[in-house]
Order: structure tokens, then C-alpha cells, then sequence
């Protein structure tokens, strides 16, 4: 069981400390990915999603960012101990990464061509032609028309949804063991997300890869992931596997956002469905950082922070309300009751 | 490109004699007699309109303008007022000095400019950017003969390290060349620095580092290409910049370029000389221009493609 683990992150928690104070990004958030596994990520838009990710990449800006506790194991060995330089060999190697922003994350002054080739360059040190060769493969793989022609373009006479798989094309060009994909299909329209998230699928396949599909959109989750992790202002929340969630959330918030899946008719909303904000991460409520949101929530929940316990055996939630509690906990809820 | 260049030529001819014109009315509107000034003050009146029919100044005014123009496109500038010489004679003896001059200083400016620039936006907020800056800003305001002859009193005069006038060794260009190319430098830096922080905030420079590539191929590979964008259109900017402070800098150290020549044209009235050296200064900044947009297409190919 343990040996099947890829990459593991323990008490992983992340301060940006700012002018305006200290930003409580991500908060002893724990999780893990098997090998050739798809795990989701979901959860509303500055939930800690990407400094996560940032954070196993190791591209957190610091300063402002430090992660100040926490292990980030990658086949057994951690990620935050090691030098600048083993992070550059495992960065587009071992693990990669695709962002949000398409349109702006290829170099506009190269060509794409150019682009993928140098990471192939730099980590499995072909010549300029093999890696030529191995970048029109690739383009080819991702689905590009042309590829030797697109080659020699730049970003600019592509679409995003075409940039999104040139940033694919890259992503995968060195066979990683494990691929990120921060909202990869956030900013491109509905048949492209769809055709993107495809792409990823069957490429997941065929190098072998284990996935880590950040999100905001559960609906990507269904297709996607076989297990999922809700984040909710920089903590987990709740963890189960996909069928579990959609059947039967164990997390208001959880339960909060499949609500907001779109209907097929309906027109796309997005974020804040969920009524209230999102907390200031300056400033998190105390106890339960959902419970001004929560219809549920009772006096306890505003006065102490529920821990994530492990319910059903294979699901995690972190609300006073599901899973087990001890006994401390109940008696106060009683007494307050009085 | 070819057909780039041979338009924008053409675009330019009307911005030529747009200028040209300019500086005919003005010559003409200024108090001032040339010939008076050619022959003395105490020449007979006839001899005086002897030599105006000869120089053709009895014509009307858009006849000389007409014939200026017509000479200029066959390369004929005419004849200095005051030396007899062809005109383009003495452009062509005194502008080389010139660029050697301008040449030496943007190169003073370019390096040094874009390098601090450089240092300074990855080390944001350390020790060297602050000085950095500080520099630059001393540097932008200080006017550039202030700048000359405090150099020249420092380096000349008590160090004793350079000479502080003349023209007879590549040493004699040194003081001018940093002197000149000090603010430009100033300029670039601070626009090298402020171009480089936008970059390297973007998206594709997180890509450049998620790849694996070192802070040293992210910076000169990735960032440096798209910082020189915005920063070649300041340089272009500066061109006539340089033109103007040659002027200043050619008088105070005693180079004789082009430059001093056009102010020595200027205090004499000599009409041909200052008419053929603004029109050929006008022709030297179309060209600068247009090498700078080409340089600029060349970096950007969202420019080359269209
Ligand atoms: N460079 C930064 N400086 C300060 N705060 C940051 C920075 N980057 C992210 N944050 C904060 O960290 C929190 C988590 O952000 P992020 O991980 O980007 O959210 P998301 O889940 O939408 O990806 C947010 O509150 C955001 O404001
Ligand atoms: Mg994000």
C-alpha cells in the first residue's frame, strides 16, 4: 500500500507574510496521490488551490511566501529539503505543471516550437534535431493540426485552447511521473474544456502518469478523478472518493458546491454560489472557518476548530457535525444548549 | 522588409521638406544679414548686391526654397556662405567625429544602462538598486554641461587622468563619450529595471521556471528578449537626444564634428551650411528611426508578422 505512493504532502502549511499581515494561504493540509492516479482538487477560487500546487513545484514566490511546516514526499524523499539545484531535475522531468492562463503562459518571442524543445534539451539531453523531432511528436500527440508547420509559430497565431495544448505538449514532453493541472480549462469555453480534459485523460494513460486535477468546477472532478479533496479558506475539508461525494457529501461546504454544479440548461455561474464570501485569509472566523456560511452550524462551531477525522473508513470530513467526535465536544454542545 | 524599408523611406521625404521648409522661414524671419556678415560691415552697397544677385538672394523667396531642394535631391548642398566650400564637404569632414562621438556614447549608455537596469530589477530593493537608482535619477536631471565640466575639472584638471579638449587620440573621447552617454544611461537603466520587473511577474517566466531551466537561462533566455521590447523604443526615443547634447558636448570639449559646426554655422548666418546640416540631421534621424522599428520587429514577432 505505502509503496504505491507517489507523491504525499503532510502538514503542509504555507504563509504569505504581506504588508497588510500574514496571509494564512494553505493550513496544515495533508494529502496524497497513488501512483497513475487522477486526484481532484476542488474548491472556491482562493482556497489555497494553487500555492498548494506552487508549493510541491517549489515556485511559491518567497518573499512573500514561506512554508512554514510540513513534508512534501515525492517517491519517498522530500521535496522542501532539497537543494535548488535536484528541484530543477525533478521541475518539467519528474513533475510538471499546467496553468490557468494560456494565454499569457508561453513566451510570446518564441516559438512554440522552441518552447518544448528546451525543456527536452535540458532534461533528457537530446540533440537540437531529436528534440525537434521529439516536439513535433508531441505536438502531434496533443492533437495539434500541422505539427511541423505549428512548430515554427509563436503563441500569438494560436488559440487558447491550442496554446492549452502546446502547455500540454510541454507538460508531457519528458514523460513526468506526475502532472498538475491547476484549472487547466477555466479559461477556455465549454467544447474546449471538454476536449482538454479528454486530452489529459487519454495521455494519462499512455505515459503512465498520476494527475493532480486542481479545480474549481466539480463537474471536472466527475469526469476526472477517482477521489477528491475539498479545500475550503487554505484548509481539507473533506476527502472521498468521487462516487461517495456526488451520492452523499459529508461537508455542508462539499454539499454547497455540488448545489452549484450547473444544470444542463442552465447558463454557467460560478463562484460565490454558496452564499457569503469567501473569509479574509488575513483574518479566518474562528472555530469552523465555514460555519458563517453553514445552515448547519451551531454555537460550538464559531468556538472551536473541528480536526479532519476519518469517517466510513475511507473518507475524511472536518465538521463537528459528520463523523465522531469525542465526547468533550458533545457536552459542550449540550451545555450551550441549556 | 524590404518593401518595409523602401516605404517608410518614402513616408519620410515629406517630413524632409517639411523640415527643410521650416528651417528656410525661420533663417529668413531671423534679424540678420548673411552677406553682411560674409564681407564686413563697411563694404560698399554695390558690391553687396553684386554678390546677393550672385548668391541668388535677390530671388523670390519660394524660387531659392525650389532650388535648394532640387540641388539637395542631386546631393548638391551648395556652397558655405562663409568658407566657399561645398557644404556637403564639410559635413561629410566633420560627421564621422560625430559618430564616433554618438556611437561611443550609446554604447557607454547601452551597456552600462541596461546592466544596472538588469542587477537592479533582480535585486529589487537590495543596497545596489537603491544606489542604483539614485544615481540614475542625479544622472537624468543633471544638465549635461554641468555634468561636462565638473568631469572635466575632476578628471582633467585635478586627477589629471584625461585630457579635457581636443580631438588628436581615442583618449580625447573618452570624457565626452561617458559624459554624453551618462544620462542616457541613467535613462535606460531605469527603464531596463521597470520593464524587467513587469516581465518577470508574467505567467510564461513561472512556465520558463516550472520547465527546470536555471534563473540564469530564465533571465537572459526567457526575460531579457521581452524587457528589450519597451526598452529599444526608449533608445529609439533618445536618438535625438544624442544629436542635440553632441551639440553641447562637441562645443564644450572642443571636438570639431558636426555639432560645432552647426553652432559655428548658426552664430556666422551662414544659410547654405546651417540648411544642409539640419536637412542631413533630419535624414540620420529617419534612418535611426526606421533601425530602431526594425530591431523592434526583429525582437518581437507579433510586430513581424503583420
Ligand atoms: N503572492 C501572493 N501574495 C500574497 N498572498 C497571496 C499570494 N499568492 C496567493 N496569495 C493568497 O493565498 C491564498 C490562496 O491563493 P491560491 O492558492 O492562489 O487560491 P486558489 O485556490 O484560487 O488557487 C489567497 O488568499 C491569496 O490571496
Ligand atoms: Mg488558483
Amino acid at each position: 500500500m505505502g509503496k504505491r505512493k507517489l507523491l504525499e504532502i503532510k502538514d503542509l502549511t504555507v504563509k504569505f507574510f504581506t504588508e497588510d499581515g500574514t496571509v494564512n494561504a494553505v493550513e496544515r493540509v495533508s494529502f496524497d496521490i497513488e501512483k497513475e492516479e487522477t486526484l481532484g482538487v476542488v474548491g472556491e477560487s482562493g482556497c489555497g488551490k494553487s500555492v498548494t500546487a506552487l508549493s510541491v513545484m517549489r515556485l511559491l514566490p518567497s518573499p512573500p511566501a514561506k512554508i512554514t511546516s510540513g513534508k512534501i514526499l515525492f517517491e519517498g524523499e522530500d521535496l522542501l529539503s532539497k537543494s535548488e539545484a535536484e528541484m530543477r531535475r525533478i521541475r518539467g522531468n519528474l513533475i510538471s505543471m499546467v496553468f490557468q492562463e494560456p494565454m499569457t503562459s508561453l513566451n510570446p518571442v518564441f516559438t512554440i516550437g522552441h518552447q518544448i524543445s528546451e525543456a527536452i534539451v535540458l532534461h533528457q539531453k537530446l540533440s537540437k534535431k531529436e528534440a525537434r523531432e521529439r516536439a513535433i511528436e508531441m505536438l502531434r500527440l496533443v492533437g495539434i493540426p500541422n505539427p511541423e508547420k505549428r512548430y515554427w509559430e509563436y503563441p500569438h497565431q494560436l488559440s487558447g485552447g491550442m496554446r492549452q495544448r502546446v502547455m500540454i505538449a510541454m507538460a508531457l514532453s519528458c514523460s513526468p511521473k506526475l502532472l498538475i493541472a491547476d484549472e487547466p480549462t477555466t479559461a477556455l469555453d465549454v467544447t474546449i474544456q471538454a476536449q482538454i480534459l479528454d486530452l489529459i485523460e487519454r495521455l494519462k494513460e499512455k505515459v503512465g502518469m498520476s494527475v493532480l486535477m486542481i479545480t474549481h468546477d466539480l463537474g471536472v472532478i466527475a469526469e476526472m478523478a477517482k477521489r477528491v479533496v475539498v479545500m475550503y479558506a487554505g484548509q481539507v475539508v473533506e476527502e472521498s472518493p468521487c462516487e461517495d461525494i456526488f451520492e452523499n457529501p459529508l461537508h455542508p461546504y462539499t454539499a454547497g458546491l455540488l448545489k452549484s454544479i450547473p444544470k444542463l440548461e442552465g447558463k454557467k455561474s460560478r463562484l460565490h454560489v454558496i452564499e457569503g464570501n469567501v473569509p479574509n485569509p488575513l483574518n479566518f472566523p474562528s472555530g469552523c472557518r465555514f460555519h458563517p456560511r453553514c445552515f448547519e452550524a451551531k454555537k460550538i462551531c464559531g468556538e472551536k476548530m473541528p480536526s479532519l477525522v476519518e469517517v466510513e473508513g475511507n473518507r475524511k470530513v472536518r465538521c463537528f457535525m459528520r463523523g465522531s467526535f469525542p465526547e468533550e465536544v458533545l457536552a459542550i454542545e449540550r451545555a450551550g444548549r441549556n | 522588409m524590404a518593401g518595409y524599408i523602401v516605404r517608410r523611406l518614402i513616408m519620410a521625404l515629406p517630413v524632409l521638406v517639411g523640415v527643410s521648409l521650416i528651417t528656410f522661414i525661420l533663417l529668413n524671419v531671423v534679424p540678420g544679414d548673411p552677406v553682411l556678415e560674409m564681407m564686413g560691415k563697411h563694404v560698399d552697397p554695390l558690391t553687396l548686391e553684386k554678390v546677393r544677385e550672385q548668391l541668388g538672394l535677390n530671388d523670390p523667396l519660394y524660387v531659392q526654397f525650389g532650388r535648394f531642394l532640387f540641388n539637395a535631391l542631386r546631393g548638391d548642398l551648395g556652397k558655405s556662405f562663409k568658407t566657399g566650400q561645398p557644404v556637403t564637404q564639410m559635413i561629410m569632414d566633420t560627421f564621422p567625429t560625430t559618430v564616433k562621438l554618438a556611437l561611443s556614447s550609446a554604447f557607454v549608455a547601452i551597456v552600462l544602462g541596461i546592466t544596472v537596469g538588469i542587477i537592479s530589477a533582480v535585486k529589487q530593493y537590495s543596497f545596489f538598486d537603491h544606489a542604483a537608482m539614485i544615481t540614475a535619477l542625479a544622472g537624468i536631471s543633471a544638465p549635461i554641461f554641468w555634468v561636462a565640466v565638473v568631469a572635466q575639472l575632476v578628471f582633467g584638471l585635478q586627477l589629471k587622468w584625461l585630457p579635457i579638449s581636443g580631438y588628436s587620440s581615442p583618449k580625447h573621447m573618452i570624457l565626452p563619450a561617458v559624459v554624453l552617454g551618462i544620462r542616457f544611461a541613467a535613462s535606460i537603466a531605469r527603464y531596463t529595471r521597470s520593464a524587467f520587473l513587469e516581465v518577470i511577474r508574467q505567467d510564461f517566466i513561472r512556465t520558463a521556471r516550472a520547465k527546470g531551466l536555471a534563473e540564469r537561462a530564465v533571465i537572459f533566455g526567457h526575460a531579457l528578449k521581452n524587457a528589450m521590447i519597451p526598452v529599444v523604443t526608449i533608445i529609439g526615443m533618445q536618438i535625438s537626444g544624442l544629436l542635440t547634447g553632441s551639440l553641447l558636448t562637441e562645443t564644450i570639449f572642443a571636438i570639431p564634428g558636426l555639432g560645432r559646426l552647426s553652432i559655428w554655422a548658426l552664430s556666422n548666418r551662414d544659410f547654405p551650411l546651417v540648411q544642409g546640416i539640419v536637412l542631413f540631421t533630419a535624414v540620420v534621424f529617419v534612418i535611426g528611426n526606421l533601425i530602431v522599428d526594425i530591431s523592434y520587429a526583429f525582437l518581437d514577432p507579433r510586430v513581424r508578422l503583420q
